[in-house]
């Protein structure tokens, strides 16, 4: 009775009950209408088994919008609960729990995949290659972040969420304060998603540093190239760390060892240690890409080349630098003394100044541009004062002895929700609507997407910046009610309403995508948006093999040059095209790490072990399997070439009517 | 200096109003290290402020001037590299910026972490503060008082704080006093703090700690030193001893209201050994230290034991 | 598939030379690894609770052999890889397997030493000094366990499939994996056994 007894959920509330139905409900409803429809080989072939980076991309692309919402939710009911003093909505347990799991799947199963699907989308397309260095790799990447996801998003409804915050501090989130196997999930669920990340940041790196078109020299590449390089870089130094924090967790929490405990030498303090240095680097793993984006599109709309190409690169290496040298700031309160203080809060504001060379350089690109006022455009500008404003308030912070007064209060909440709103989501936003037609093959509707635009930004507006004011006034961050007399009530009751506009904001996504794929016309053309970089330079939608000729590069906006000066992009014969193979295999590793992870939390040690054998099996599979690809032949490809010319002929007219 | 204190009331005005008249606790400091946070806090919300200003102004200019509607159709904007002076100032500035930042911020931090200033002619008040799930231990080790959930202290005297944890980190916070500071089981940390204005303070801990987080609040009452002395006197006379099975009986996860005991628990139960920012090691405790630190406090546990091999 | 034939063998294709370059990274990230490890071992070496401190239940023998049988074996595969440049198939897969056979000799020795540990009372739930030692020797152990079947696995299709430009790759990566290896227990040799000793 004692086994089943963990898999119950320990604060169970209707709530919870509800979406149990709801999820079993969705489940079965999917399951059946694939069956229905016959499209079980349909996804198998041309999904589950590829290996092709924009499909990839796409598959990375869905999961984080889902993500978002299952986030979004999270936090909407929040920002419901502490509407008002002694709100019942939520009891303290639950409150813990949404609060944490708004966290995670926000940083980890939102914000990376978004990150992921527009590097997968884009980068081979940018730099001229016609996949990503590992693609079999690329697919265990996606599969191991789903399983990732997948795992911690089951676990509200079996056994209980992790309810110990984002952080998980030990010594909270040890067997001693956190008895369900809430925190056995997030340990769980970060690291099968982590070595996913991990190996995405291997292969992305490979791939800038070999696969780039001829002609193009690292001072040649575009900027959203260069940012996703240093993010990967920073991928790759700072999840080890993770790797090994929550190995610790882990056994801690399973096995009974001692890194964190109260007893026997544990030592709660190094897992804040670990956490950080590997948590800092991770917010500029997601900014960095973000960006790029930015970069990419505020040239593009203010028909300007990127203003101090070379200070932009240097600051981003700059940045990347200094994010393992400040962790200490997220516990200034720790007790270090004045002098390490000190040291953390003079490398944290140093990180302002390549910050601000960036901020200039952007405003200097739109000078003497010729500014067109598109979604992704909108979101870019609404970006630069409000991350100006995150920034800042991020130099409060550093402050060391004024964060003794801001610290875990509601205020550092405004602050980082002002830092990866406007600079990550909004990033996330305006690539999605500008990269959308490349792989979609038809726009976004204009209209809808600057109601978003302004439907998220008046709500980020409304809902965080009361927060500052309640933050300076004593109100502790992660509390989940509060009473009367504490004069909270009215400003976290225009919290909520900001965040239920970004609500309503958020949804009008959904309906744009509906609305724009029923009735947004299909004849764009290749370059809808006038752009710079080579991945306009294809067919819309992308071939399979991306470029049908390697192209020659000489500039950082080869495709500009080339629509602008006349410089020839694609020269010489047809030849025949290496593809990878699709394979199943990561896929099946994905399943098989999931039910690994799902034994590992729930300590059922024999399928853990036959899963982990699993794992071993399919790598020795690999070893052995001799897999070559295929090639696709110039005859093959000219069919293919020839059907985009029909549709160029079209192009001429709708160049005139989608340019706003 | 005239324009910068005028900016500042009007800064601080404006807080105000928007909060809603009563002003925000960290910003009405009560004592001379809350003072020194609030008076940084207001300097770098000038400063700050300045800076968005300028970015949204420039912003603005070049949207209105630069926008595709305003400009005729065969425009083709230049293409501008970049440059070197312009590098430079965009550097300089932010650099000036933080360089005068980092200078107030580290005067403050060692202000900050010492005994405050205007009363350095008195004897130091040490309380032992103590969190437990969800409650708060005040131990007055010389007065030989402990109370639960509430706090007597006086006016116009340095206080130090030694902090830990009977259970997860906590952090210890009187935001009108000053800042906050963790508490954790396996060393004390050290918070100096002084009132200059009796009255009453909401305090808190403002590091999540579980289920009971929310209510994990208390109450100071500062008071002259002659109220104290006879509220000291008062409790020896009604209060009950504290003994360990009491003691016990209060670090059970829970809420308990205000208590008040004579004798204190760091007589059976005392604090942890390791003592982690007091006012001696303020200058040699870099990061790296603190692990050294606890080495050798483990090495001498280690030899104890050794001797009975 | 393009031969490039002014390059060893193992850098002859395009995806060859992107799969050395990749493993390099992945180094990197396992130089983290270990390095994070490290810092974990240091941080709570001192950190005993009331068990047993290094000094107590280190010894010197096992842990020489292990350090000796370890170094030779990164010699014996830089021979193997040596041989494999020669185009000498035979003599590389002697030396693949005496590579191998030296791997197993240092698991059994290890293997060895932490039934010792457990022996004398320094088990994983022991203290934070205990748990942080045995995670590090552990995921090393682990490593070298994993390059066992990946040797063998290697030597299989080298024999299988013959010096071909794809096996001439898997067997140069896995000799960097190997000689990586050998540098993490010299760290762990130096900064773990020698220093707890002294200690």
């Amino acid at each position: 009775m004692e086994f089943f007894e963990r898999f119950a959920i320990p604060h169970p509330s209707p709530m919870i009950y509800a979406s149990m139905v709801a999820i079993a409900l969705v489940s079965i409803g999917i399951l059946v209408g694939i069956t229905y429809f016959k499209k079980w080989g349909y996804l198998w072939h041309e999904w589950f088994t590829t290996v092709d980076h924009k499909k990839i991309g796409i598959m990375y692309l869905i999961s984080a919008l889902v993500m978002l919402f299952r986030g979004g939710a999270d936090a909407i009911l929040m920002r419901a609960q502490l509407s008002g003093p002694d709100m019942k909505l939520l009891d303290g347990q639950h409150y813990n729990e949404i609060f944490t799991t708004h966290g995670v799947v926000m940083i980890m199963f939102m914000a990376m995949p978004f990150i992921f699907a527009f590097m997968n989308l884009v980068i081979p397309l940018q730099i001229g290659a016609r996949d990503v260095a590992f693609p079999r790799l690329n697919a265990l990447s996606f599969w191991l972040f789903f399983a990732g996801a997948m795992l911690f998003n089951i676990s509200f409804v079996i056994g209980g969420s992790p309810d110990a915050g984002w952080t998980s501090y030990f010594p909270l989130a040890g067997n001693d304060f956190s008895t369900s196997v809430g925190t056995n999930y997030y340990m769980l669920a970060l690291q099968i998603s982590g070595i996913g990340s991990l190996m995405t940041g291997i292969n992305m790196m490979t791939t800038i540093l070999k696969m780039r078109a001829p002609g193009m020299t690292l001072m040649k590449m575009p900027m959203f190239t260069w940012s996703t390089l240093i993010a990967n870089v920073i991928i790759v130094f700072a999840f080890p760390v993770l790797t090994v924090a929550l190995l610790m967790g882990t056994t801690d929490r399973l096995f009974g060892t001692h890194f964190f405990t109260t007893t026997n030498g544990g030592m709660d303090m190094l897992w804040a240690n670990f956490f950080w240095v590997w948590g800092h680097p991770e917010v500029y793993i997601l900014i960095l890409p973000a960006f790029g984006l930015y970069s990419e599109i505020i040239s593009t709309f203010s028909s300007r080349n990127l203003y101090g190409y070379k200070s932009m690169v240097g600051s981003m290496v700059l940045i990347s630098l200094l994010s393992f040298l400040v962790w200490t700031h997220h516990f200034f309160t720790m007790g270090q003394g004045a002098l390490t203080n000190s040291i953390f809060s003079i490398t944290t504001m140093a990180i302002a100044v390549p910050t601000g060379v960036k901020i200039f350089n952007w405003l200097f690109t739109l000078w003497k541009g010729k500014i067109r006022f598109t979604v992704p455009m909108l979101y870019s500008i609404g970006f630069i004062p409000l991350f100006t404003i995150g920034g800042v308030t991020g130099v409060m912070l550093a402050m060391s002895a004024a964060d003794y007064q801001y610290h875990n209060t509601m205020f550092l909440v405004a602050h980082f929700h002002n830092t990866i709103i406007p600079g990550v989501v909004f990033a996330m936003l305006a690539g999605l609507t500008y990269y959308w037609p490349k792989f979609f093959g038809f726009m976004l509707n204009e209209k809808i997407g600057k109601s978003t635009f302004w439907l998220l930004t008046v709500g980020f507006v409304l809902a965080f910046f009361p927060m500052y004011i309640t933050g300076l006034d004593g109100q502790a961050r992660r509390m989940y009610t509060y009473s009367e007399a504490t004069g909270f009530g009215p400003l976290n009751m225009l919290s909520f309403v900001g965040a239920a506009l970004m609500a309503i904001g958020f949804a009008t996504i959904v309906y744009n995508v509906y609305y724009s794929y029923k009735n947004s016309p299909r004849n764009i053309g290749s370059d809808p948006w006038d752009a710079r970089s080579l991945e306009w330079a294809t067919h819309t939608p992308v071939p399979e093999y991306n470029f049908a000729r390697v192209p020659q590069v000489f500039s950082s906006e080869a495709f500009w040059d080339a629509k602008k000066k006349g410089h020839q992009l694609f020269k010489g014969e047809l030849k025949d095209i290496h593809m990878p193979n699709n394979s199943g295999v990561p896929f099946i590793m994905g399943i098989i790490f999931f039910i690994a992870g799902f034994s590992f939390i729930f300590a059922i040690w024999i399928p853990a072990v036959i899963a982990l054998i699993g794992i071993f099996v399919c790598m020795a599979l690999r070893s052995f399997e001799l897999d070559h690809g295929r090639h696709i032949h110039v005859k093959e490809i000219k069919e293919i070439e020839a059907q985009y010319e029909e549709v160029q002929g079209n192009e001429a007219r709708s160049h005139t009517t989608t340019r706003v | 200096m005239k324009f910068k204190s005028g900016l500042l009331i009007s800064l601080m005005a404006l807080v105000t109003i928007l909060a809603g008249c009563e002003p925000l606790l960290v910003l009405d400091p009560k004592g001379p290290q809350a003072e020194r946070q609030a008076s940084d806090i207001m300097l770098s919300i000038g400063i700050m402020a300045v800076i968005v200003i300028v970015v949204l102004v420039i912003l603005a200019v070049i949207l209105f001037k630069y926008r595709a509607s305003k400009q005729p159709d065969d425009y083709e904007p230049p293409h501008i590299e970049g440059n070197i002076w312009v590098e430079v100032i965009c550097i300089g500035i932010p650099v000036l910026i933080v360089a005068y930042l980092s200078f107030v911020s580290v005067q403050s931090n060692y202000i900050v972490e010492s005994a405050p200033t205007g009363y350095e002619n008195e004897e130091p008040l040490v309380i032992y503060a103590s969190s437990s799930d969800w409650k708060w231990h005040f131990s007055y080790p010389e007065q030989g008082i402990e109370t639960v959930n509430y706090l007597y202290i006086p006016t116009d005297r340095p206080l130090e704080f030694k902090l830990y944890s009977h259970g997860p980190i906590t952090s210890f916070w009187i935001p009108q006093l000053g800042g906050q500071k963790y508490a954790m089981a396996d060393m004390v940390t050290t918070l100096h703090l002084g009132a200059d204005v009796p009255g009453e303070y909401m305090g808190r801990n403002a590091n999540f700690s579980g289920k009971g987080f929310a209510e994990n609040i208390f109450n100071v009452t500062a008071m002259s030193q002659k109220e104290f002395d006879e509220w000291v006197e008062e409790v020896h006379e009604r209060a009950e001893p504290l003994t360990e099975d009491v003691f016990n009986k209060l670090l059970e996860p829970g809420h308990l209201g205000q208590m008040t005991f004579t004798g204190t628990h760091l007589e059976f139960s005392p604090a942890p050994e390791h003592n982690h920012g007091s006012d001696t090691d303020d200058l040699e405790s870099n990061h790296d230290d603190h692990t050294s630190h606890d080495t050798q406090t483990d090495s001498t546990n280690v030899e104890t034991d050794h001797s009975g091999h | 598939m393009k031969l490039d034939h002014t390059q060893p063998l193992e850098y002859s294709t395009d995806q060859n030379q992107l799969n050395i370059l990749g493993f390099w990274i992945f180094l990197g990230a396992e130089i983290m690894l270990f390095a994070t490890l490290f810092t974990a071992y240091f941080t709570l070496e001192g950190r005993t609770g009331s068990g047993p401190t290094p000094a107590d239940i280190f010894e010197i023998t096992p842990v020489l052999i292990e350090t000796f049988v370890l170094l030779t074996s990164s010699f014996t595969i830089g021979l193997g890889v040596h041989a494999m440049r020669l185009g000498r198939k035979n003599a590389m897969l002697t030396f693949f397997g005496i590579t191998l056979l030296l791997g197993l000799g240092f698991l059994g020795v290890e293997i060895y030493e932490f039934t010792h540990y457990y022996h004398v009372g320094a088990t994983y739930q022991t203290s934070a000094f205990t748990a942080a030692l045995l995670t590090t020797l552990g995921t090393h152990g682990a490593h070298v366990t994993l390059g066992l079947f990946w040797g063998l696995f290697i030597i299989l299709q080298v024999k299988k499939r013959g010096l071909t430009p794809e096996n001439a790759n898997k067997s140069f990566i896995f000799s960097l994996y190997w000689h990586f290896l050998d540098v993490v227990w010299i760290f762990i040799f130096s900064f773990i056994y020698l220093k707890g000793m002294m200690m």
